[in-house]
Order: structure tokens, then C-alpha cells, then sequence
């Protein structure tokens, strides 16, 4: 059970192929783990300050994220966001425009920023209109859930 | 010949992706190109075939800013289409949906978007460092839009309660009674941003714009009219396939609109603001007289105060109608399916956005067309920046590019919800 009241927020547009990677994640969250006291879980399209509004007041939360940053598709990163920005090549690769990385260091400014935040960038395949999720994308999108799973200590189903 | 160019490959703080080159050629803008690579929007084609009831739901994954502004203009070209009226009540709980969405968006734009450039900043993150409780201020406005878009529309984000005929379910009374507090303070902080945003350094410029948008008797305006310009345009949105048409340039996947008879046109809040002042409520009214802004303005920097003039009508407009407002007896009026054509004009945010249906017997959707306000304005965009920029010329690259960059936000261009074309091969190459 986590001891830190923990919000999980998949970022993304369900609509652009693999840019929904981060929505998925938190779909088959909710399929597969217990409702844990304490953990909320959230899909939103990533504008940042709703992103700030929604970070504000949990003790930790994790973003999943789709990226582009020229590795190899399916592959994904953990970053500890607590104290440092995200690396600089995945802040403008998102297609939310204002987004995540700059909701970050939005709430880092204001003083909201949980005091664990972490993102978890699948890196995507294609990002075209009307697309479904690339099979590597998906089979990462399995990956990261029972990661975050395990992080958590979340009970399956 | 002495050539320079500036380019910006990522723009930053507008939505969507974008780019923009300008080529200066011996102190002449050659050309000023707003680029657009978000790839095309495929929701028109993906709305062929289906029901007439879905447009709303679909349209609304268009924008994640203004997906009430799709779901209106949806609506109410589908109830064109099928000859539904609906009442007085539904009426206003829509515009009061519309109010929550334009708090949003514009509480955005001056905020978060907009006001770095005029004081310097590279963004807000910058702002908020150095004024935190002013970037707060802006946040707290936008917390209030969304909070009407969640009671009425359902949800903050993607609203699912709105259906042609009004809506799946009518919020409460007591539900709306709730949100006065925060419109009240919403208000209040409205009226301060427009004194703190006329406080900023405008550029001294001007253009002949012909303004197009709606134009109501007696309301401004909002999800009912005829269309109406500048120029003397007056015409009901039935119309505006004979008066509008749009190119594709070969710059942009997205089309550029212009008037047949006379070309380039400015839609969104100057335009609304030019062309009915005197419909604003004199709350709105007084603040704009008090900072000194006329009743019509030529200046597009200065859009940033009429945004925030615009803020002020809509908490204002949101307190009358929640103020007047009784639950319905009915939350929609019955749609039934027929063949025919519907169109209809809201104003988004940004500006006029047109939708046209044609729908067969069984009300599934033949052809579906939607021009966004951003494809609207960008050829205008574009002429700002060639018309704007010689007197510019002996900035160092990074202020002229940062200067463009401001041009271009002064729109508060969607770029993702711009790309409005089907059939076009994209070379990446």
C-alpha cells in the first residue's frame, strides 16, 4: 500500500496514435491494480496549467508521458523531476504544446510542486491522426504499468 | 543584396506546432511564412458516415482549448440540419458553458502565453519566479472557467454532457449557486488584469482590417447571429459558402479563408470588440474607458487588453445568467433525424468558427466541413508580419525574432486545431 497520498496522471491525445501511450498506461492501471487508499488516478491532455492545478497538494505524483526524442520506439525513462527539470530534448517534443516539462517547473516556480514527482516518457513510433497505439508502444505500455505497479507496492486485482 | 533571415523552428507558447520564416531582402520583408506541421486534422473525414448525434462528442477531441466552441457550432449546425429549435433556457445554459470556456482560454492566453512578451520574459515559468502571486492571479480566473465548464458541461476537459438539443442532464440551481463566489473574485481579478495589461509597452501600429463576427441585435457576441464585417458583410451563416472561400498555400497544410469580393479578413476578440462595444455590459464598458482603449481598436498588440475586456464580460455574463438562471423542464428538445444541410457560426475564443453538415435521411453525417478561427486569421497574420516588420529592421535577430513571435501570439493561434486539410500528401522527406 503506498504511504504517500500518490496521483498518477497519463498525459496525451488518445487521438494521435502513440501520443496516447501515457492514457493507456493509466487504463490499464485501473484494470489491474486495487483502488489503493491514497492513490488517485487521472488522464488529462496535458496543458500545463491544468497540469499545475492538478499536481497541486499530493505528496508525490508520476506523469506518463509520451516523447520523441530520436531513441528507439517502446523505449522508456524514469525521471526524477523532484529537484531537476526534465532533460532538455524531451521538452518540446510533446504535441500538447504548453506541457508537461513546462507545467513542472510551473508548479516548481509557485512553490506546488510535490516533493516527489518522477515522469515516465514511452518513447512513440508515429504520432499521425486517427492512429492506433504501434505494437512496441503498447507492449511498453505493459512495462511501464507494472513498473509503476511494483514502485507502488499495488496490489493486482 | 544583403539577405537575412529569421527563422523560429519551434514557436513557442502558442498551441500546436509551428514555425515561421521571415526573408528580409535589402531592408524589404520578402516574405513572412507561418508554417504549419502539425499533420491535418482527419476529423472531418472521420465524422463521414457517422450519426448526426456524435458530432458534438467527436468535434470536441478537436481542441483541447476550445472544445466548446466545437460542440456549439456542431450543435447548432445540426439542429439547422434538422430543423430543431431549442428553448430560451437551454439557450442560456449554453451560453453559460461558452463563458467558462472563454475564461479558460483567454485566462490562458494573458497569463501563461501573452504577458511574458510584454514584459520580458521568455515565459511564465520566468513570471511566476519573479511574480508568483501574478502568475497565481491567473491561474485562480482560469480554476473559475473551468469549474463552469465541469457543471455545466460535465467534465473540465471534453465536455460529455452537451447533445444536439441541448443537453444529457441540466445541472442544479444549487450547483450553480455554488460557483458565485469564485465568479465574483474571477470578476474582480478581470477587471485588474485589464489595468495591469493596458499598463504594458504597445507597439505603435495599426492596420485597416476588415473585423469579421457575429453580430446579435442585442447581445455580443457569442453562439448566435448573422455574420456580419466591417465592410458592410451582413450575412447568415447559410451564406457563407457564397462569401468565403479558402486557398491552400503551400507553405501550411492548414487553408487560408479570405472574403471572395475582397480578401484577407481578422476574426476573434478585436473583431468582436470593434464591432459591438456597445453590446459589452457597462461594467466591461467603464474598464475600457478607464484604461483609455477607444471602442475600436486597430492595434493587434493591444489585443492582449481586449482579451482581458472580454474577461470581464464573460464572469460578468456567467453571474446574469446564473443569477436568472431555473432548472428546465426539459434538458433538450427531441432531434430527429432528416436529410438536409445545416450551418452555423459560434465565436471560439479565438474567433469565428463556421461548421457546414449535410446529412441523409437516417441523419448519418455525408459531409462535414469546419474552418477554425486560426485558419481564418492566418494569412493576416502573415500580412502583419510583412507590413510590421520594416520599422523593426534594426533590432538584433534575437529581438526581431522574439518581436515576430509576439506578433504571431497576438492571434493566440491553435495551431492543432488550424489544420484543416484532408487531401494532401505530406512530404516529410
Amino acid at each position: 500500500m503506498a504511504e504517500l497520498r500518490t496521483l498518477i496522471i497519463g498525459v496525451g491525445n488518445a487521438d494521435r496514435g502513440d501520443d496516447g501511450a501515457g492514457l493507456a498506461v493509466v487504463t490499464l492501471l485501473r484494470e489491474r491494480s486495487d483502488h489503493a487508499d491514497g492513490v488517485r488516478l487521472i488522464q488529462h491532455w496535458g496543458e500545463a496549467s491544468g497540469l499545475v492545478e492538478a499536481m497541486a497538494g499530493w505528496d508525490r505524483v508520476l506523469i506518463i508521458d509520451a516523447a520523441a526524442s530520436c531513441k528507439a520506439p517502446g523505449d522508456h525513462h524514469v525521471f526524477d523531476v523532484s529537484t531537476t527539470p526534465l532533460p532538455s530534448d524531451l521538452t518540446e517534443t510533446s504535441s500538447h504544446g504548453f506541457g508537461v516539462a513546462q507545467a513542472i517547473e510551473l508548479a516548481r516556480a509557485l512553490g506546488s510542486l510535490p516533493r516527489d514527482c518522477r515522469v515516465y516518457a514511452i518513447e512513440g513510433e508515429s504520432f499521425e491522426a486517427g492512429a492506433a497505439l504501434s505494437d512496441r508502444v503498447q507492449a511498453a505500455v505493459g512495462t511501464v504499468a507494472e513498473a509503476i505497479m511494483q514502485s507502488l507496492e499495488l496490489a493486482p486485482a | 543584396m544583403t539577405t537575412r533571415t529569421i527563422k523560429v523552428s519551434q514557436l513557442a507558447r502558442v498551441e500546436g506546432e509551428g514555425a515561421l520564416k521571415v526573408t528580409i531582402r535589402d531592408g524589404e520583408v520578402k516574405n513572412a511564412e507561418l508554417n504549419i506541421f502539425e499533420p491535418p486534422r482527419f476529423f472531418e473525414a472521420f465524422m463521414q458516415g457517422r450519426a448526426f448525434t456524435e458530432a458534438p462528442d467527436i468535434t470536441a477531441r478537436i481542441c483541447g482549448i476550445c472544445p466548446v466552441a466545437y460542440q456549439m457550432s456542431a450543435v447548432h449546425a445540426m439542429e439547422a440540419a434538422i430543423g430543431a429549435v431549442i428553448t430560451p433556457e437551454i439557450r442560456a445554459l449554453r451560453r453559460l458553458l461558452y463563458c467558462g470556456e472563454w475564461i479558460e482560454s483567454h485566462g490562458l492566453h494573458v497569463y501563461m502565453l501573452h504577458a511574458p512578451d510584454f514584459l520580458g520574459y521568455q515565459s511564465a515559468i520566468d513570471l511566476a519566479k519573479d511574480a508568483p502571486d501574478t502568475v497565481k492571479r491567473g491561474l485562480a480566473m482560469k480554476k473559475a472557467g473551468n469549474d463552469i465548464v465541469a457543471a455545466v458541461g460535465g467534465r473540465e476537459i471534453h465536455p460529455v454532457n452537451v447533445k444536439v438539443g441541448g443537453f444529457y442532464k441540466a445541472p442544479s440551481k444549487k450547483s450553480l449557486r455554488a460557483l458565485v463566489d469564485k465568479l465574483e473574485e474571477g470578476r474582480d481579478i478581470a477587471l485588474d488584469t485589464v489595468r495591469w495589461v493596458a499598463g504594458f509597452d504597445f507597439p505603435d501600429v495599426e492596420r485597416d482590417y476588415e473585423f469579421v463576427c457575429l453580430g446579435h441585435p442585442a447581445e455580443y457576441p457569442f453562439n448566435e447571429g448573422r455574420i456580419v464585417s466591417s465592410k458592410g458583410l451582413d450575412i447568415e451563416a447559410s451564406a457563407y459558402p457564397d462569401h468565403f472561400e479558402e486557398v491552400h498555400m503551400p507553405q501550411s497544410t492548414a487553408l487560408h479563408s479570405r472574403i471572395k469580393e475582397r480578401g484577407f479578413y481578422f476574426c476573434g476578440p478585436m473583431a468582436r470588440y470593434s464591432l459591438h462595444f456597445e453590446k459589452l455590459p457597462a461594467i466591461a464598458q467603464d474598464v475600457a474607458r478607464e484604461v483609455g482603449l477607444g471602442t475600436t481598436c486597430r492595434n493587434p498588440y493591444k489585443s492582449i487588453i481586449i482579451r482581458s475586456v472580454e474577461l470581464v464580460f464573460a464572469f460578468d455574463e456567467a453571474l446574469r445568467i446564473i443569477r436568472n438562471y431555473e432548472e428546465p423542464d426539459a434538458p433538450a428538445v427531441p432531434a430527429e433525424p432528416r436529410a438536409g444541410v445545416g450551418h452555423a457560426a459560434t465565436e471560439a475564443p479565438r474567433g469565428m468558427l463556421y461548421h457546414r453538415y449535410q446529412l441523409s435521411a437516417d441523419g448519418s453525417i455525408e459531409r462535414a466541413v469546419i474552418i477554425p478561427p486560426t485558419s481564418q486569421n492566418q494569412a493576416t497574420i502573415e500580412e502583419d508580419l510583412t507590413a510590421f516588420i520594416p520599422q523593426w529592421l534594426n533590432m538584433n535577430d534575437d529581438d526581431l525574432r522574439w518581436r515576430c513571435e509576439q506578433t504571431v501570439r497576438n492571434y493566440d493561434p491553435c495551431i492543432s486545431c488550424a489544420t484543416h486539410f484532408l487531401k494532401l500528401d505530406i512530404d516529410r522527406g
